[in-house]
């Protein structure tokens, strides 16, 4: 067993691009066919490599936004403005296009429903990605752990899957907190600051319910939470890390 | 430069030791802390990977491609644990 283990190689595959969803003016979902595609667990990532006609080749990491249960992998990616690979991606990627990836990969920051809760979510601009996959697993296994999100966007036309997070925060088990930090619409009666402190406070169980915490989106807003989220008196051990670079794994 | 973490050169990893290792624990040989290779700092537009210990600051991976071979230095990892 162990010698197959180790042999096993991450191999490039073919996906064909099925649908692509604009999910706000800078992100894009991909839902791909993948034959033969092995699954994979919430909060795993897959890398995307592009070939240019010399030859060359870009790659990036993107969290996978769908779950293992759904019917296809989906990926959604934002727009770096100076990026190789996600401007390709958000605006010229047709359906019926192929494109490369290879994965899953990671397994650190990952959430399945044996892993227990109450969970709490913190989710910076596309850091929401990941916990789409968590979101739907939770409920496409009927899990009964208490889920909150806490969604930090700019503004409500950034907000991610707001549809989808709307209706999911009728549910029992998950509630869904926005803050909007540059930009309310009329009435807003969210949140309107960057997350702090005396926000987390607000949302995050108490530190003595030992709540699971996940943490994803760019490096300043990650450091950020998880430095407020200890200063809270959350244990360390139970808070899961992953910061968003510009660049998601080197080519 | 941009800090990142273990999760961003997952696939590296898998590369280099065959299997997932985000989740492995690698003690620092510098200050002998152990903790997953996924919240190890990350810094990949150095000349290179490099991954650094978060209590001390010790570089405990360097992975470099030079003409197509990947060199990988552990010096600073006293121990891989994927138990």
């Amino acid at each position: 067993m162990e010698r197959t283990a180790v042999r096993r190689r991450l191999n490039w595959q073919a996906g064909t691009v099925e649908e692509l969803v604009t999910e706000t003016p800078r992100t894009r979902s991909i839902r791909l066919g993948l034959p033969g595609w092995s699954g994979h667990r919430p909060g795993q990532h897959v890398d995307v490599r592009l070939t240019a006609e010399d030859g060359y080749h870009a790659q990036r990491s993107y969290s996978i936004a769908s779950a293992p249960e759904d019917e296809n992998l989906v990926l959604t990616v934002e727009r770096l403005d100076d990026g190789e690979v996600s401007p390709f991606l958000v605006d010229e990627l047709r359906t019926g296009d192929e494109l490369e990836l290879r994965g899953p990969i990671g397994g650190y920051f990952v959430w399945e429903t044996a892993r227990g809760g109450p969970l709490l979510l913190v989710a910076g601009g596309s850091g929401v990605v990941p916990f789409r996959a968590m979101l739907r697993h939770h409920r496409a296994s009927g899990s009964a752990v208490p889920v909150r999100l806490l969604y930090s966007a700019r503004s409500l036309h950034d907000v991610i899957y707001r549809d989808e997070l709307t209706r999911i925060t009728g549910n029992n088990e998950i509630d869904v907190h926005f803050t909007l930090t540059r930009e309310q619409p009329a009435g807003w009666r969210g949140y309107r600051r960057r997350i702090d402190q005396e926000l987390l406070a607000d949302v995050a169980w108490p530190a003595v319910d030992r709540p699971l915490v996940y943490v994803c989106g760019p490096t300043d807003f990650v450091e950020t939470s998880a430095a407020a989220l200890v200063a809270l008196g959350h244990e360390p051990g139970r808070i899961r890390l992953e910061r968003f670079g510009g660049t998601g794994g080197s080519a | 430069m941009t800090r990142l973490d273990g999760n961003a050169i997952a696939g590296e990893l898998f590369d280099i030791f065959g299997k997932e290792m985000t989740s492995a624990m690698g003690t620092c040989a510098g200050c002998g802390s152990t903790r997953p290779l996924g919240e190890l700092a990350v810094y990949l537009q150095a000349p290179g990977v490099v991954a650094r210990c978060t209590s001390c600051d010790k570089v405990m991976i360097v992975i470099v491609e030079i003409r197509g071979v990947r060199c990988v230095d552990l010096h600073g990892t006293a121990e891989v644990d994927n138990a």
